[in-house]
């Protein structure tokens, strides 16, 4: 009872948060240049087929309530947000959920994929640093933790292209699919595809795997220290009794929390990474209705991701207090 | 380390000032203070000094290897190109050329209906109503006649050129030059003039070169060049011997070297010509004069390191003071004062924290494209947006902090004294969180790097002409860069890479030298 009551006013307090990032994402929006709104607004009508200039800006201030107040406008707007109504793409001239809808499972596949090759080596080799801490072993990987961590994503992605994609040849530099996709048979294309999705996904576990490699060390140590791991060793368990029963399970408990709240993100898409290898999932998507101008994906992008964000907390938060007994729910 | 203990043991034996002191006296015990403590423990971690190292180096390599290198940020190279332009083309006449008597006698229709003519080898041909005669009078010279009536006009291989540009040839010279020519004959009659004909094509009047005959048609391909007879005849000549090179003598006397090719499909030959171009030297390999080589704008790769260094850490440095700045003031008043003050600090946190920072930055950096801003002001911008939405994190760290602070008995202490609450926060609480602080900005200088970095390789942070590594590893979205010019893309990213490692290093160090749990 006392845990519901809790995740009710954590949600009701999420919401209230929501609606204040959804009004700092449209005063944003709001203080762009309105020469520059116009001016994309002129480019998309010049296209072939398209609305008049007219129709583009009348339909920009029929989503987004631009000849009311800002107040009022984003009322407005965030009325028509919650029936589900964002508008047409500029970029990609398709409603911006439809879009959405287009994009989001390819980047929640690639998440998930990095995610599990994640948690399948960072967790292991974290146990194994803290076990034999200030040794070699130790050293080496938390050196290669640290490295993870400070390798930026579009210089491992380079590297990596230039390894595994000019020297060897093995992956192709860029994109989802073959050349030859179309003559596939469905299950040719399953594997183009997951051919494709390899330096993606390696990029992806290399610069974030060390995160988590640290965390677990980290918390695994802390576990170590305490008392009743002193307990175990002097009523003499044997040490893979002490690790694997004692200590690790007590570790599962933060991990569990950052893991739970890292799951919302795998929808976030992977915006570097994908632009990178321009894979057409959400990240990339959306980068490039960013770098165009395109106010209605934009504007929707931004709220889905605060909106992904508030719920990874409020995951971490309900999972860590779910988890371990020991914590109070305030 | 055994071997050192010893040796501490047996430091104090040989100072005989040490004995002169009761055993319980203080000063035989040698006392450190807290901050002593941490640097001790600081300094003998090895990974954590060959970061210090590292970014000692950085500094260096940034801000003095800029005063040091010979050229400046943004200094253009250049570099002599030999290029082969092309100056002309020769191609051997086999297509007929026409030539009128009068204005419209000899149209295209019946120019076809000759050739037919010619390739039959019929004598006459009709076109409409009329009758043409056509007599062969030298060779691949013909002569049209309307049947028993006018000459119509003449179609022949060879070509008249005159050797002043300025005059016209008129059609008796070129009718009767050509007869005469195909009959070899040492001279002729044109316009009551009579010209001398060489075996060579060459026609005078009046002891002066008028023009002359040759089967080969040499054009300039370049604005502004008139070929000279001589150069026509010495590019027969060289085509006569297939040589592929041909020195030439100007009127001036100036020697110039032509590069002649043959294109068999176009059965023509060009004529090069190598001019010497100033060109920027882009992409040099790394040389004595350029260690790094040089980048896509002729601009030398190491000196762009250096100051792209500068601006990468200048920018981690101050988007971090302006974080901290924010972070310390509210954590602190969140911290200290609790109650609804916390509350409604940590709502604005957690609202900031929710704006996606990378993806506003990119909006904004894309308008701010468009709308044309200044890449300094824009440098400017930069910092402001990212010190304004990396705060939260650092704020949520001093809150917790101070809220467990606060409830000891310094603080009561300090309450007891009657020490001002401005004073009590920032004079005895703040000192207190400084170690975490200091923890936190190390390793977020190292975040705010790759940042800045990953904003500028997208073209939506640093401009040029600032040099930074995120837009020096720009060039490597150019699929040719990234395979073949290793020079430009790879030390950039290395120095990225050790930068923010050694910025992770320090960090891990100083938490672990900071921490009294630690046992080294």
């Amino acid at each position: 009872m006392n845990t519901l009551k809790f995740i009710i006013k954590r949600l009701l307090l999420s919401v209230v948060i929501l609606f204040f990032v959804a009004l700092i994402i449209y005063i944003l929006m709001r203080c762009l240049p309105t020469s520059y709104v116009e001016r994309i607004a002129q480019e998309k009508s010049m296209q072939p087929g398209s609305k008049s200039f007219e129709e583009w800006m009348a339909q920009l201030s029929a989503t987004y309530g631009m000849n009311m107040g800002i107040f009022r406008g984003f009322l407005h707007w965030i009325g028509n947000a919650l029936r589900g109504a964002f508008g047409d793409s500029w970029f990609y001239t398709v409603p911006v959920t439809q879009k959405f809808h287009d994009t989001i499972w390819l980047s929640f596949i690639m998440g998930a994929v990095s995610l599990f090759f994640e948690l399948i080596i960072a967790i292991p080799l974290g146990v194994i640093a803290a076990r034999k801490q200030y040794s070699k072993t130790d050293y080496t990987i938390s050196v290669l933790a640290l490295a993870g961590i400070s390798l930026p994503t579009f210089f491992t992605a380079s590297l990596l292209k230039l390894i595994f994609s000019v020297k060897l040849g093995w992956f192709d530099l860029f994109g989802l699919v073959g050349r030859d996709f179309n003559q596939l048979d469905a299950m040719g294309q399953f594997w183009d595809k997951a051919h494709h999705l390899v330096l993606p996904i390696l990029t992806l576990v290399i610069v974030s795997i060390g995160g988590l490699m640290r965390y677990t060390r980290t918390n695994m140590l802390e576990v170590m220290s305490s008392d009743y791991i002193r307990t175990a060793r002097a009523k003499g368990l044997s040490e893979r009794k002490v690790i694997y029963h004692h200590a690790f399970r007590n570790t599962m408990i933060p991990l569990v929390t950052i893991i739970g709240g890292s799951l919302p993100g795998l929808f976030s898409g992977a915006l570097i990474t994908e632009q990178l290898f321009s894979i057409p999932g959400i990240g990339f998507t959306s980068y490039n209705a960013m770098v165009s101008g395109d106010i209605p994906f934009s504007m929707f992008y931004l709220t889905f991701l605060a909106i992904l964000t508030l719920l990874g907390n409020l995951i971490a938060d309900i999972l860590y207090a779910v988890v371990d007994p020991r914590v109070r729910i305030a | 380390m055994t071997d050192k203990k010893i040796q501490d043991a047996a430091e104090p034996a040989t100072e005989p000032a040490a004995e002169q002191y009761s055993l319980n006296d203080d000063r035989r015990v040698k006392v450190l203070s807290p901050s002593a403590m941490v640097a001790k423990r600081f300094f003998r971690n090895r990974i954590a000094m060959v970061g210090l190292f590292v970014l000692i180096a950085m500094f260096a390599f940034s801000f003095l290897g800029g005063l040091i290198s010979p050229y400046s940020e943004d200094q253009l190279f250049y570099r002599t190109d030999i290029l082969r332009k092309e100056y002309a083309s020769a191609v051997e006449n086999t297509e007929f050329r026409f030539a009128e008597a009068r204005e419209k006698a000899f149209p295209s229709i019946v120019q076809a209906q000759f050739l037919l003519a010619a390739d039959q080898k019929r004598d006459t041909f009709t076109y409409g109503d009329d009758t043409y005669t056509v007599e062969k009078q030298g060779d691949d010279f013909y002569v049209v006649f309307l049947t028993g009536g006018d000459l119509v006009g003449i179609a022949y291989k060879d070509v008249f050129s005159l050797s002043n540009a300025n005059e016209t040839l008129s059609f008796d010279t070129l009718f009767n030059g050509l007869k005469a020519y195909g009959n070899r004959q040492p001279s002729f009659t044109a316009d009551g003039k009579t010209y001398d004909l060489a075996a060579d094509g060459i026609v005078t009047l009046d002891g002066k070169e008028y023009g002359y005959i040759s089967r080969y048609v040499v054009q300039a391909l370049m604005p502004d060049v008139f070929l000279t007879r001589a150069f026509k005849e010495k590019v027969t000549e060289s085509m006569d011997k297939h040589a592929e090179s041909m020195l030439f003598t100007t009127e001036d006397g100036e020697e110039q070297e032509f590069f002649l090719t043959y294109n068999p499909s176009t059965q023509k030959w060009l004529i090069r010509q190598e001019t010497e171009s100033h060109v920027y030297d882009t992409y040099a390999s790394p040389s004595k004069e350029h260690w790094l080589g040089t980048d896509g704008n002729g601009m030398d790769m190491l000196t762009r390191l250096m100051y792209g260094g500068r601006v990468s850490l200048m920018i981690g440095f101050i988007v971090e003071i302006i974080s901290t700045f924010i972070g310390i003031i509210l954590g602190g008043i969140s911290g200290y004062f609790g109650g609804w003050i916390d509350n409604l600090i940590m709502r604005i946190v957690d609202i900031f924290y929710c704006i996606p920072s990378l993806p506003v930055i990119i909006i904004l950096g894309a308008a701010m494209d468009a709308t044309g801003v200044e890449p300094k002001i824009r440098m400017i911008y930069l910092m402001l947006l990212l010190g304004l939405l990396s705060w939260p994190g650092l704020a949520r760290l001093i809150r917790g902090q101070i809220l467990s602070l606060r409830e000891q008995e310094f603080m009561t202490a300090t309450e007891a004294c009657g020490i001002s609450v401005r004073r009590r926060i920032f004079r005895h609480l703040i000192p207190n969180v400084i170690p975490q602080l200091i923890v936190s900005c190390t390793m977020g200088l190292g975040s705010t790097i790759i940042t800045e970095a990953t904003l500028s390789y997208l073209g939506l942070g640093v401009k040029f002409p600032f040099a930074s590594w995120g837009n020096i590893i720009n060039d490597v979205k150019d699929t040719f860069v990234l395979t073949n010019y290793l020079f430009i893309w790879i030390p950039a990213g290395v120095l990225l890479l050790l930068t923010v490692l050694a910025f992770n290093i320090l960090g891990d160090g100083l938490r672990d030298a900071f921490d009294p749990k630690m046992k080294r």
